[in-house]
């Protein structure tokens, strides 16, 4: 029957669907991009189809013995021959006889034509039977069938999804570390991964949220679209994978089924990196850039480097101590992706740099040691001695950490920097304790964290980049100031419909500076324990805005503050009365008549001098 | 020619026209009704049901739940013959005969409209 009538049904369809289930995020897809055709449960469909046989064969079985017993001849109690059993006696004795239940000859004694029919009924239904009973136990043991039920669970748990999700695709270290943020913020997640293995593991985790999960290629457009892509509730899709290409194949993918949709990429490699932004990915994350950058940044500013870590750290974790990167020359183990990175962003801050590396042809590297580092030769003939720095970044984590012993050992008053490749080495590298230690998934994940929650701090922090370090350090002091030795909470706040009384009182034209707002609700005098970092309004942005701000409805304001001040002034910004007295520090009534009443008493009272003056 | 469309089609044709053979007489008159033909009008119909499972298209879905409907009502015309023969005490009377026969006359409706959509199936298959 796949004739070109079901083809053009499967048109129609597809048509209906868009219609559907377009019309939420029509504006989004610009109307052209049409979801396809929701799967029909297919697990359903190869259950039908698979059973056909076996079910063909148990009627017909069941057929020919129940009309061959009504044409045997029977005989009665007395032994005179009788014409043949009723359908209905038949049938109901090829029941209990097929299923082997087998009550015994009923409802008469047989003759011997009814016997022998009976046997050949046994053998024709029982073998129906094991036939049709087999085949449903291969049909649920086999691993297509299982994958399809996996899949038609998965697919059904996205469906039901009613509230805003991120696409993660990658499950590895970084996507479990970004998983686990999110989760803690109740952020809804889907999560799709190649490898069954980090699936299960993510079944077996400790999470709040149920985060549906799907082993499937990435790569593939369809395992996407299973995974929700289409849903009006997909607000992100982010693609993890340590496999570039397949990262690539997601931003492209994406960009052309849903080209609205963010989508945050992680990229190991330059080209990979430049190929993503060609058509336009959103972010493109490639950690060992970042880490160059990061760790440039400590040796020559160490202001904003402090600020960038204070402010990305996670909140009520003991603040990190200014460390001052020593400058002079630095040695380099391992010419990778990593080494690259940062001997490419240290040259430019005009480090004299000497790199080590085991295969220097494999690598591309211009003028170096040859030696992985490990043994002291090497390090020596690099000249430890008097180097003030090493950056241990080989992608074996051991060789890493024996790098930085001997190095150590050789010249004691080494800056160590070490690169962790996998986080089950953590408590290795905690021992160590080097002075930076640089774990590439933790810096995807943070960052990608950040960008999602809270997309004016990544904002804040480039054009915090842009100022100077005296800038930064005083800011920091002003951090301080704030939460003393705990990482401040950074978040952001934007003046909508949900703050529904700043919201009211800005449209009825109150003028609100920034300054007025941010005190304590019981006492005015004091102020809110928090600093506002950046202003958005609209294509206007304001670093760092002071106390005479005017605020507008629609604004977004990012806030560096002590732990627990959000919900204080939400609070505030939420409730009209508790607002008005923040702003003006009087007891505003709150029901209508009450209101009504203030209103004649001042209007009486403001009568009342104008009377006297009078005559 | 394929073998599978002979199949398939033999046996919504079978249903319908061994149904239509089993309705045919007067309603009320067991004469005219042979039970060994509803068995087999069952039969058939259990086939043809089986024969139409896990076919994805729309059509496909109308011709599984005709097929569906047809026996149905075809069992529940067994049932009021098992009951009238073997549990009733009055027998089959010619009010039990007309329910039998207004009941599978039922099902000879869902199967007449099978064998339309296999007509229409056919008519607009052109490859």
């Amino acid at each position: 029957m796949n004739s070109l009538l079901s083809v053009i049904l499967r048109r129609l369809k597809l048509v209906e669907a868009e219609e559907e289930t377009e019309k939420p995020k029509r504006e989004a897809m610009h109307g052209r991009h049409a979801p396809p055709p929701a799967a029909p449960n297919s697990v359903v469909f190869i259950m039908l189809r698979r059973m056909r046989a076996p079910l063909l064969v148990l009627i017909l079985s069941y057929a020919i013995a129940v009309l061959g017993m009504t044409l045997m001849p029977g005989v009665d109690a007395e032994g005179r021959p009788t014409p043949g059993m009723s359908i209905f006696h038949a049938f109901y004795f090829i029941s209990y006889t097929a299923t082997t239940i087998g009550f015994g000859e009923l409802p008469h004694a047989f003759s011997d034509a009814q016997r022998a029919w009976a046997t050949v009924s046994i053998y024709l239904t029982v073998i129906a039977w094991v036939y049709g009973i087999g085949n449903i136990l291969t049909l649920v043991q086999d691993p297509d069938m299982r994958r399809e039920i996996r899949a038609g669970r998965f697919r059904r748990q996205v469906g039901r999804l009613r509230q805003p999700f991120y696409l993660i695709c990658g499950c590895g270290e970084t996507g479990s570390l970004l998983l686990r943020a999110l989760d803690a913020r109740n952020q809804q997640a889907v999560v799709m991964d190649i490898d069954t293995a980090r699936i299960n593991a993510l079944e077996l985790g400790q999470y709040h949220i149920d985060t549906p999960a799907l082993v499937a290629d990435a790569r593939r457009p369809e395992s996407l679209i299973d995974a929700g892509l289409f849903s009006p509730y997909c607000t992100a899709v982010i693609a993890l994978t340590n496999d570039d290409q397949a990262n690539l194949a997601v931003a492209m993918t994406v960009k052309l089924l849903r080209p609205r949709l963010p989508v945050l990429c992680r990229a190991d490699t330059l080209e990979v990196a430049a190929n993503m932004a060609s058509f336009g990915s959103n972010q493109i994350i490639n950690p060992f850039e970042v880490f160059g950058e990061h760790l440039a940044m400590a040796l020559n500013s160490p202001g904003q480097y402090l600020l960038y870590e204070w402010l990305t750290g996670v909140p009520g974790t003991p603040l990190i101590q200014p460390l001052k990167a020593p400058a002079g020359k630095w040695l380099v183990c391992g010419y990778g992706r990593f080494g690259k990175a940062v001997v490419r962003n240290l040259q430019w801050e005009g480090l004299k740099l000497t790199i080590v590396e085991a295969e220097p042809e494999k690598t591309g590297c211009p003028n170096c040691i040859r030696g992985s580092g490990t043994e002291a030769d090497t390090l020596l003939a690099a000249g430890i001695t008097e180097a003030t720095g090493i950056v241990c970044g080989t992608d074996h984590d051991i060789n890493n950490l024996s790098i930085a012993m001997t190095a150590r050992q050789l010249n004691p008053g080494l800056f160590i920097v070490v690169r962790q490749n996998r986080d089950s080495n953590l408590s290795l590298f905690q021992h160590f304790d080097a002075h930076i230690t640089m774990q590439p998934s933790r810096i995807i994940a943070q960052e990608f964290f950040s960008l999602l929650t809270t997309p004016l701090h990544s904002r804040f922090l480039s054009l915090a980049r842009n100022q100077g370090d005296a800038w930064a350090y005083e800011l920091i002091s002003r951090i301080i100031g704030l939460v003393s030795d705990t990482v401040p909470e950074i978040w952001d706040l934007r003046l909508s419909r949900r703050q529904i009384g700043i919201w009211q009182l800005l449209h009825e034209g109150w003028q609100i500076n920034l300054g007025e707002l941010l005190r304590e609700p019981p006492d005015r005098e004091t102020r809110l324990p928090c600093v506002p970092l950046l202003l958005s309004r609209e294509k206007e942005e304001w670093l760092l805005p002071d106390d005479a701000t005017i605020l507008q409805p629609g604004d977004r304001i990012l806030f560096c503050a002590r732990p627990g001040t959000r919900s204080r002034l939400i609070k505030v910004l939420r409730d009209r009365n508790l607002l008005t007295y923040v702003l003006t520090g009087l007891d505003v009534p709150g029901g209508t008549v009450w209101r009504w009443l203030h209103k004649r008493q001042r209007q009486a009272a403001a009568m009342a001098p104008k009377i006297e003056q009078a005559p | 020619m394929n073998l599978e469309k002979v199949i398939f089609g033999f046996f919504i044709i079978l249903a319908m026209t061994l149904n239509f053979g089993f309705v045919i007489g007067e309603i009320d008159n067991p004469a005219h009704h042979n039970i060994t033909e509803l068995f087999a009008v069952i039969v058939v119909n259990l086939i043809a049901t089986v024969l139409k499972f896990g076919e994805r298209t729309q059509i496909g879905a109308i011709h599984l739940a005709t097929s569906l409907v047809a026996v149905l009502q075809l069992i529940a015309a067994a049932s009021v013959w098992a009951y009238a023969v073997h549990m009733s005490a009055d027998g089959l009377t010619p009010n039990a005969m007309a329910s039998i026969v207004s009941l599978s006359a039922g099902a000879l409706v869902a199967n007449v409209l099978s064998v339309i959509m296999l007509i229409i199936e056919t008519v607009l298959f052109h490859r």
